[in-house]
């Protein structure tokens, strides 16, 4: 399961920060730093999976920024690091080109695609097409 | 083409963000956004009412605002309005503000429970996705307690959007998960099984997650889901690339949800029907071909998606672990990956290795590939990658390949990451001690251990060494002089003096023959690193001149020289000065026979599992303990080492470092002499420290835990208790903090049970099936002797047909300072529930005392863990489902809930640990036998913590009903 998404840029900033875990704004943010720690040290030569406390973080770099979910040790690699290119190339759709800044300033839809995509901690739904045409749909409304 | 401009909608938000970017310094943005604060909060407070909008736009800023990490203390209130507007973007942001600041005002959820429990009853798809989501988000137990009975509902309703579906599973997961409690279980559960067979692929693919989760609560009542879910894997499985459309991705069909189901069915044996399991085999010989085939696609998508499928279906082959020609077809592809030019894929392929190293079928075909996974310790440039491999050598090693195993690890240890070397020298040590035929080899290794990585060398290891050469009389004399050559080395380490000094003491006089390492010349080679050394090694060396004194009388003059020294007699650490005063002492006034007693070479230790194991454990957590059990079902290991057999140790520490001599009979915490925390103490506890204190109380404490025979002379010796009982009519009640104290004695077994300022009661108790035998000490804090000094023990009621318990006659005065010991020796016989009253009386400075205590004999004393595969113990627990079988009880935390600390003190209660066995890892179950003289009592019990309400659930199950309630409220007071 996973336990928490977070989108950071180089510098350390948060582009995006989901949680599927109770924990307090003090432990978020010590995650959130312990976890940029791990991941920005690494190199292209890495692999994609860090251990990380009980869990594994399993990310991947994207121009600046870094796309990383947490999950249990035993959940599969390999399916959450192709989920998190899913997501990317919604939201590149989406968002028509991506940029950080699109990011930032579209923060609020964001967790909207995020939702659509998992929810409770699970992959809720795959197909790019599906989650465009809903989002699409939503964008439409008032 | 979807797409959206910056902050289209609501320009003010894009302003606002905008501007904080601009902000030169951190000051300029709290200027900023204090600016915007006060507008909103005089927007909000203003007489004009706010449209839907603007209340959106500032709720959104406000969010902003939360997100760069300002509290928010207002704006709550608008975000709940928003919720009952009827458009959708207001709505949003309502929903996103409490998700997302939920954490810090839980008061906000029950003003929005009203907004929610609408959207639900909308039948407007959008509104019940975002309340369902909402639900899913902050998924705390109110929200389950509001809606958990409307969720399944909405899930196998016949009129539910698939998104709707989609949504409600999952939602209904959290809750589940939160709170299983509160889900109602019924007709819903049959029908959610055959959502598996939805035409929508999205709704399958939420459904499995919440079938997963439910499979593994209640195994038995969702078996259907196994041919559906075989059935539905082998439709993806056999499709041609665009036949699931928009499912596919990068040519490979439904991969996640292929994942996903593989993964549901590992929560099962393999399908008992044969056409289902032929179906089965079939699927996952046809994953193993297609990764043969050329890839339709060079992107690494393709092959990311295609082999994330791949290492699922390996993961269920080694979990069925029945198939030995699909085991040795994983292991070959698994050995093609090894050699991958992707990091990714050499990580997983070790990793996935490792597991099947331990399966009897495909073992020996992952030895082949022993020589790509050393090269890959010695070359692969990310750690992980390289600890991954440190692993799978561990798991591949056995007698054949042990020497070449342990000798490249060794030298990969010489370059490896600090982060992993302690875990290389643990591993090293263990495979040398479990594989060793000569056990030179296995002196040799340590001690080359201590020389290449000397700082990771942990006590546990060089403890073991010591145990090991104490208890085999064929290597003392080659360790000795093995030692006494790594002690040359002009710069030693640390470690390698106190190995050293510890074996010369015992063993020295096994190479005294030799004129090279003639007892001056041992002497003299240890006493040249004592200088160097720090206090506690210092300490040690003391103690193995004084062995020497008694091996080697020929050093006795130049050894008291050394003692009487001022640097040692006057030494500034206590713990030094004591030793070199008392011992000088001890040489001076003992005659050789007593110094041959007091000095006399270590007994053999107690065989018991091995610390250095129990230490990895720890380190690695739940994880590494089946690659390491595996050793344990390997019949060989056991000749060579017995203390690999899991013997459950009746000693009940929750730090297994403590107690690693196998010399908890070090000082009782009561005794001021001596901290009972040093292990140097430990180590000579028998000797020289209290030369007065008789035999080894270790070595008697096991053997005489035996029943007593009438005729031995301990029995003839002891005072029977009735005797000395007084009845419970003299004695007076119980002080009123006795509970209390007896409470804190659940779940350990020595301490101090009482203290005022005129005596300290520290106890030690040591349970072994029905028997258990405790030591009282009992200290004089004053300066004056107390008289007519008398402990006895009371059976109040019906104990006394319950619990047998024999007290030894301890002396009538206490000496001011001194301590008395009295041994008990106590014989369960049949269940209890009240624990026996402690009277100790005595008279000081002419006035009587008195003073009743609980004696922490509780019923969870004698325990003797249980260890059970899921299978048993889930059968078993429902073997005991009588209402009266079960007692159960929620409470809140007392103590912070930590998982250490909470399986510390399960495992002191007395039961063992079972992993594996709730699927929900946070939960805890155990399992284990009460032992008493009439009959046994089989207990099961079931921790679950949830740290969100900071709350437990606590369930016992047992043959006997009040022992169950009894165990049940024990248990429940240590949290």
């Amino acid at each position: 399961m996973i336990r928490f998404i977070l989108i950071q840029n180089r510098a350390g900033k948060t582009r995006l920060a989901k949680w599927y875990m109770q924990f307090d704004d003090d432990e978020k943010q010590k995650l959130i730093e312990e976890v940029h720690a791990v991941v920005t040290v690494r190199d292209a030569k890495h692999t994609n999976f860090v251990e990380f406390r009980n869990f594994k973080i399993i990310y991947r770099r994207y121009a600046g920024l870094y796309f990383c979910i947490c999950v249990d040790v035993s959940d599969n690699n390999l399916a959450y690091l192709e989920a998190i290119h899913n997501f990317v190339e919604v939201l590149n759709e989406y968002f028509h080109n991506v940029c950080e800044l699109d990011l930032v300033f579209n923060f609020y839809k964001v967790y909207t695609v995020v939702d659509e995509m998992f929810l409770a901690g699970e992959i809720r739904e795959t197909s790019q097409t599906k989650v465009l045409k809903q989002l699409l749909m939503l964008q439409s409304l008032e | 083409m979807p797409a959206v401009s910056k902050g289209d909608g609501m320009r003010g938000l894009a302003v606002f963000i905008s501007d904080i970017r601009n902000c030169k310094s951190k000051e300029a943005e709290i200027k900023r956004i204090n600016k915007e604060l006060a507008n909103i909060r005089s927007k909000f407070k203003g007489d004009k009412a706010l449209d839907g909008y603007s209340k959106k736009k500032y709720v959104c800023k406000l969010l902003f605002i939360f997100l760069l990490g300002h509290d928010i203390d207002f704006g709550h209130m608008e975000a709940v309005n928003l919720l009952s507007s009827n458009k959708y973007t207001e709505k949003q942001i309502g929903y996103l503000f409490i998700s997302v600041l939920v954490n810090s005002n839980s008061e906000l959820i029950r003003l929005i429970n009203n907004a929610i429990k609408n959207d639900l009853a909308s039948r407007n798809p959008t509104f019940m996705c975002l309340a369902l989501h909402c639900i899913a988000n902050v998924g705390s137990r109110e929200m389950g307690e509001a809606f958990a009975a409307d969720i399944p509902r909405i899930l196998v309703a016949g009129d539910s959007m698939d998104s709707v579906k989609q949504s409600a599973a999952l939602c209904l997961l959290r809750l589940y998960k939160a709170s299983p409690d509160l889900v109602p279980m019924g007709e819903w559960t049959a029908r959610v099984v055959h959502l598996l067979n939805d035409q929508h692929m999205g709704v399958v693919t939420a459904a499995v997650s919440l079938i997963t989760c439910l499979c593994k609560k209640n195994p038995d009542d969702f078996k259907t889901c196994i041919s559906l879910a075989v059935s539905r894997l082998s439709r993806i499985v056999s499709s041609a690339s665009t036949d699931l459309q928009d499912y596919t991705y990068y040519f490979v069909p439904a991969p996640w949800l292929s994942v996903k189901l593989l993964r549901l069915l590992q929560c099962y044996p393999p399908p008992e029907d044969a056409a289902v399991k032929g179906r089965l085999v079939e699927c996952l010989e046809t994953v193993l071909n297609k990764a043969q085939e050329p890839p339709k696609s060079k992107k690494v998508q393709h092959s990311n998606a295609k082999n994330a499928v791949l290492f699922e279906t390996i993961s269920l082959v080694i979990h069925y672990d029945s198939e030995p020609n699909l085991l040795v077809r994983a292991c070959n592809q698994l050995g093609q990956f090894l050699q991958h030019r992707e990091t990714n894929l050499r990580y997983l392929a070790l990793e996935s290795m490792c597991t099947l190293a331990s399966s009897e079928f495909s073992h020996e075909a992952v030895k082949t590939h022993i020589d790509t996974v050393i090269n890959a310790l010695k070359t692969e440039r990310d750690v992980s990658v390289r600890q991954r491999a440190a692993d799978l050598l561990y798991a591949m090693c056995d007698r054949s390949n042990a020497k070449q195993i342990v000798s490249e690890m060794l030298r990969y240890l010489e370059t490896a990451d600090y982060a992993i070397r302690e875990e290389i020298v643990l591993k090293v040590a263990i495979l040398a001690e479990k594989y060793a035929v000569d056990y030179s080899w296995y002196v040799d290794t340590i001690l080359n251990l201590i020389r290449i990585a000397g700082d990771y060398v942990s006590e546990e290891v060089w403890y073991r060494v010591l145990q090991i050469v104490t208890n085999r009389d064929d290597v003392q004399g080659y360790a000795a002089k093995t030692v006494f050559e790594a002690l040359q080395a002009p710069a030693c380490h640390e470690n390698m003096v106190k190995v050293g000094g510890y074996i010369l003491g015992e063993f020295g006089n096994l190479i005294a023959g030799d004129p090279r390492s003639s007892p001056p010349v041992q002497f003299s080679l240890l006493h040249s690193k004592f200088h160097l050394c720090s206090v506690a090694t210092r300490a040690l060396l003391l103690s193995t001149y004084i062995k020497f004194i008694n091996l080697f009388p020929e050093t006795k003059a130049t050894i008291q020289g050394v003692l009487r020294a001022g640097s040692q007699l006057r030494n500034a650490d206590v713990e030094l000065q004591q030793r070199a005063v008392e011992y000088l002492t001890l040489s001076s006034v003992a005659s050789t026979d007593v110094l041959a007693t007091v000095l006399e070479e270590m007994p053999p230790f107690p065989e018991r599992e091995s610390s250095i194991l129990a230490k990895l454990k720890r380190k690695k957590g739940p994880g590494a303990a089946s690659a390491l059990d595996e050793g344990r079902r390997d019949p060989s290991s056991n000749d060579i080492n017995g203390g690999m057999d899991p013997t459950p140790s009746t000693v009940s520490t929750p730090s297994p470092s403590a107690d690693l001599l196998g010399l908890r009979a070090a000082p009782p915490p009561a005794t001021p002499a001596a901290p009972a925390a040093n292990l140097l103490v430990d180590v000579f506890s028998d000797g020289p420290v209290q030369p007065s204190a008789g035999p080894t109380p270790e070595e008697t404490f096991l053997s005489e835990l035996e029943p007593p025979a009438p005729e031995s002379p301990m029995a003839l010796l002891a005072d029977p208790a009735p005797a000395a009982d007084p009845g419970p009519e003299n004695i007076g009640p119980p002080i009123p903090e006795a509970d209390e104290l007896l409470n804190k004695f659940v779940c350990k077994n020595s301490g101090v049970l009482f203290e005022n300022q005129l005596l300290q009661i520290g106890v030690k108790s040591e349970f072994r099936q029905n028997l258990g035998r405790m030591y009282l000490f009992y200290g004089n804090k004053t300066s004056v002797q107390f008289q007519n000094f008398s402990p006895t023990v009371v059976h109040p009621g019906d104990l006394q047909t319950q619990l047998a318990v024999q007290t030894k006659r301890v002396a009538a005065q206490v000496d001011g300072g001194a301590q008395v010991q009295q041994v008990l020796n106590i014989e369960c016989l049949r269940d209890f529930l009240t624990p026996p009253l402690l009277s100790v009386r005595f008279r000081y400075g002419g006035t009587p005392q008195s003073l009743t205590l609980k004696l922490p004999v509780t019923l969870n004393k004698f325990f003797q863990p249980t260890e059970m595969a899921a299978q048993d113990f889930f059968q078993r627990w429902k073997q005991l489902s009588l209402p009266l079988q079960e007692a159960q009880k929620i409470f809140k935390a007392n103590h912070p809930m930590d998982a250490e600390v909470t399986k510390a003190k399960l495992l002191g209660f007395g039961s063992a640990l079972l992993d594996n066995v709730d699927p929900n890892p946070e939960n805890f179950v155990g399992a284990g036998i009460i032992q008493t003289k009439a009959l046994q009592v089989g207990c099961l019990l079931r921790l679950e913590p949830n740290a969100q309400a900071q709350m437990y659930r606590l369930t016992l199950r047992t043959s006997k009903e009040p022992v169950s309630r009894h165990l049940c409220e024990l248990l429940a007071q240590q949290f």
